[in-house]
């Protein structure tokens, strides 16, 4: 079967500064995979790199469909959900404004879409009007993960979800996430320095350094591999 | 478009301002009067500025070209009713052109500008837009002033013992009703959000599929069109007619109503725009001294003042400067 | 941004040279179109030195120079002064209205302060009306006329006098301050640059280059009524600051050609008709805004960088490659 997402020697640049240097990896449907590596080796560039953001070449497929120069707008369009690092909520606009965001570009009710959302996340129910940025770090990263859910995507890209955020709510966020996993089937791309988070939560694993994968291969090989405990996991 | 009022001040202001005015109004029929003709300058002031502050709040961009695309459009207006089509009719025509002219100007002549320079080259394309359209009103049309006819007959309605005149209680209407119905739209309706979240968060915006380049376009257009209802407006007026540089001094007005009013408020907009029509009318009225050439500096003055007092305007955020 | 010193000064010389011949093979009209040049090349330098150096954006500099034109004008008819020595004071006025404006400005900041500005603009012509007892009003003041090349002979020793000023003041510490300011106030702020200082002392400058661009521009009318500092004025200034490019004192002389003299050449190239003028006109700017949206210095940056860029390049040129673990 062919994989949901298929990144092929794929290089970005910043202008003259070179970001990934030829960047191979796959998601498969429903599959949990997880970017790891220090600051700086790529991982958020992939991403941008998926979503259009960022000048990039070699081939990209999602679903089979080669994408050839796709803005942003359009890879949501196509089923991919972006959560930008920062999170990308709309401060500015109400938890119920954002959520309706997510599904802008869909026609029809959202009464059903609505009902999903708030089985996950039953708190948002109450605070509707609310101004999204007012809510604290943690509940503005699981708004962002909701209007995601809102726009039914096939593919949940995720940006460092657990940045500046206190230990029980990053372990929340991650329940969410395998939740989002076991019961939609959402497959679901997770950019994380927090290795231990990701590797408990992710099928499969590639370690970034300096734009290109080091290593790769199933998250169970990975925590006992020598190297990876020792830089990334701390022991 | 909350209101953002952070400073106590803001709504003492206005309330005192609103007391001025009733108290007034109530006590003198002259008061009255002026005051209502001078709140029909000012809702013509506050349709530009809230054109103004629609294209500024998306972009950062001062549309110096807001008043030649609104003289431009009424100019088209004319030359329906001159087809013999009926007033409305032509003026539902006029906004639907004027639609299309502002999406058309912004893709044309400002998104290139956009692409690789600064809001200061964007804001110079607009003063070529300005300079451009005011210049082919003639080639079009020649340069004869023209009379342009108003939507509402010229009688006097008699509120409370005073004779109003209807054209003046008209353009208040028609100005506050465009403005309502533009913030139903944005409060209310998908594309009213969509075009919100372009203008606060386009790379944000773009992520959930928002296409923020067409957000900006129709803002552009609907700035335009909101322009054509206050050029309309104003057009039948004895002091104004109907001539290439109809706008030019009303544009000056808006301006100050929407620096008054707080850049990124369109209901700042309104306020400072209706506020400063009707105290100008007054002043020149009351205060002997107040030629007409000093209006202008006047309401120059009133906005500098409100600007030392909260430098980002009556309903304007301070915004968090980032270091 | 700089080219190699020995050929900014050829460069400069020879461009130097240029205007200074020029006047001998123009006819006495367009000695006179060549001293309005110059009163563009000094107002735009001295809105350079506020917008484009210190990042201050004002679009009212047609009331500084309304300020410098009105004095000299008053100065000779009211009070018989002889022309050139009411250069220094309208310079003196102008130097005193900016820093009037300059301090308020403190606390506005970039479109506030764009549209505080333009207010004043706008504001100058109709007080002048106004008060028309001193400024002769809507008719104005007249003023001793002089030949085409007596204009242009003034306009560009000033405009030279104050070019040689400005590049000084902008080499040395003053200059290294408002970039300093222009890019990072905070950075600024905390390397003990006085931002108060400096943001003030910008306008002032800035007003009084602008004072003496008007002084120039009244003696070219040889009149002088609010009409001529209308808006029109300190919108063309900007263009011509932009389409130059701001923080350059390079394109100073390309917006100053560029404002003046293409609506000339278009209304005298017999192919259009006067009218459509502003229409050409006003396509042209956008078309540059399109084109070169940080104007005429950008095209030059380009000129000059694009040799090293080639000879980059060509020079080996293989990325390191990492070795992973």
């Amino acid at each position: 079967m062919a994989p949901l997402l298929a990144l092929h020697d794929v290089e970005a640049r910043y202008g003259p500064v070179r970001a990934l240097h030829g960047v191979s990896l796959t998601v498969g449907e429903g599959e949990v995979v997880a970017i790891l590596g220090a600051n700086g080796a790529g991982k958020t560039t992939t991403l941008r790199a998926v979503s259009g953001m960022v000048r990039r070449s070699g081939r990209i497929e999602l679903a089979g469909r080669l994408l050839n120069g796709e803005g942003p707008e359009d890879v949501a369009r196509l089923g991919v959900a972006h959560v930008p690092e920062g999170r990308g909520t709309f401060s500015e606009l109400t938890v119920w404004e954002n959520l309706r965001l997510g599904a802008i570009t869909r026609r029809g009710s959202l009464d059903e879409d609505m009902r999903r959302v708030l089985s996950f996340f039953p708190w948002l129910g109450h605070r509707r009007s609310q101004q999204a940025g007012t809510l604290s770090g943690g509940e503005q990263q699981m708004l962002a993960l909701a209007r995601a859910m809102m726009q039914r995507p096939r593919l949940l890209m995720v940006d460092e979800p657990s940045l500046g955020l206190a230990p029980l709510v990053v372990a929340e966020i991650f329940r969410i996430l395998r939740d989002l996993n076991e019961h939609e089937g959402t497959a679901v791309l997770l950019v994380e320095q927090n290795a231990r988070n990701s590797l408990s939560v992710a099928h499969r694993a590639y370690v970034l350094e300096t734009g290109r994968v080091a290593f790769s291969g199933p998250s169970e090989e990975l925590m006992r591999h020598e190297a990876i405990r020792r830089s990334y996991l701390g022991y | 478009m909350r209101m953002r009022a952070t400073a106590a001040i803001v709504p003492l202001l206005l309330a005192g301002c609103g007391v001025f005015l009733l108290v007034g109004s109530l006590e003198s029929a002259l008061f009255a009067q002026l005051t209502v003709s001078g709140l029909a300058n000012g809702g013509i002031y506050a349709s530009l500025a809230v054109a103004l502050v629609l294209i500024y709040r998306a972009t950062q961009v001062i549309n110096f070209a807001q008043g030649a695309l609104a003289t431009f459009a009424t100019y088209v207006a004319w030359q329906f009713i001159a087809w013999n089509m009926t007033y409305w009719l032509a003026f539902s025509l006029t906004l639907g052109c004027a639609f299309v002219g502002g999406i058309v100007v912004e893709r044309v002549a400002i998104r290139p500008a956009g692409r690789r320079g600064s809001v200061l080259s964007i804001v110079i394309a607009s003063i070529g837009v300005l300079i451009l359209v005011e210049g082919s009103i003639p080639l079009i049309w020649g340069t004869d002033v023209r009379f342009f006819p108003s939507a509402f007959p010229a009688r006097t309605i008699h509120v409370g013992g005073v004779a109003f005149q209807l054209q003046d209680l008209g353009t208040i209407g028609v100005s506050i009703a465009a403005v309502v119905l533009l913030w139903i739209l944005f409060r209310f309706t998908k594309l009213g959000l969509a075009m919100r979240a372009a203008a606060f968060r386009p790379e944000a915006a773009r992520l959930v599929g928002v296409r923020v380049g067409w957000m900006l376009s129709i803002g552009w257009g609907l700035a335009s069109a909101l322009g054509a209802v206050a050029g309309m407006m104003a057009a039948p007026s004895p002091s104004v007619l109907l001539q290439p540089s109809m706008m030019d001094g009303i544009l000056i007005y808006a301006f100050a109503a929407a620096v008054l009013g707080g850049l990124e408020s369109p209901a700042g907009a309104v306020v400072g725009g209706l506020a400063i029509g009707a105290l100008l009318n007054l002043l020149g009225s009351y205060v002997g001294w107040v030629t007409p050439q000093l209006l202008l500096p006047a309401a120059f003055l009133l906005m500098l003042t409100v600007l030392l007092v909260k430098p980002s305007g009556l309903f304007g955020r301070t915004s968090v400067r980032r270091v | 941004m700089r080219a190699p010193t020995a050929l900014r000064f050829t460069v400069v010389g020879a461009v130097a040279l240029a205007i200074a011949l020029m006047p001998f093979v123009l006819s006495d009209y367009n000695r006179s179109q060549g001293a309005r040049v110059a009163v563009f090349f000094i107002a735009i330098l001295g809105l350079n030195i506020v917008t484009g150096y210190t990042g201050q954006i004002s679009i009212g500099h047609g009331a500084f120079m309304a300020l410098g034109g009105y004095t000299t004008a008053i100065l000779t008819h009211s009070h018989g002064w002889s022309t050139l020595p009411t250069l220094p004071v309208a310079a003196a006025v102008g130097f005193g209205a900016g820093i009037v404006v300059g301090l308020p400005a403190l606390r506005f900041h970039g479109v506030y302060l764009a549209l505080t500005t333009f207010a004043v603009a706008l504001a100058v012509p109709q007080l002048a009306t106004n008060y028309s007892h001193f400024t002769g009003g809507v008719e104005g003041l007249p003023l001793p006329s002089h030949t085409g090349i007596w204009l242009y002979g003034l306009g560009w020793s000033v405009a030279a006098v104050m070019f040689v000023l400005s590049w000084l003041l902008l080499r040395g510490r003053t200059g290294r301050a408002f970039r300093a300011v222009r890019d990072s106030e905070v950075a600024a702020a905390s390397s003990g640059v006085s931002l108060a200082v400096h943001k003030t002392l910008a306008f002032g400058v800035s007003a009084a280059i602008a004072a003496v661009a008007g002084s120039v521009y009244v003696l070219v009318n040889a009149f002088v009524n609010p009409d001529i500092f209308g808006l029109t004025l300190s919108l063309y200034i900007l263009i011509g600051a932009v389409v130059g490019g701001l923080g350059s004192l390079w394109g100073v002389l390309v917006g100053a050609c560029f404002v003046q003299l293409l609506p000339i050449g278009i209304s005298n190239s017999h192919t259009v008709s006067a009218q459509s003028v502003p229409v050409i006109f006003g396509a042209m700017v956008i078309l540059v805004m399109a084109l070169l949206p940080r104007g005429a210095a950008e095209a030059l940056f380009w000129a000059t960088e694009l040799p090293k860029r080639i000879r980059r390049v060509h020079s080996s040129s293989t990325p390191q490659r990492l070795e992973a673990q």
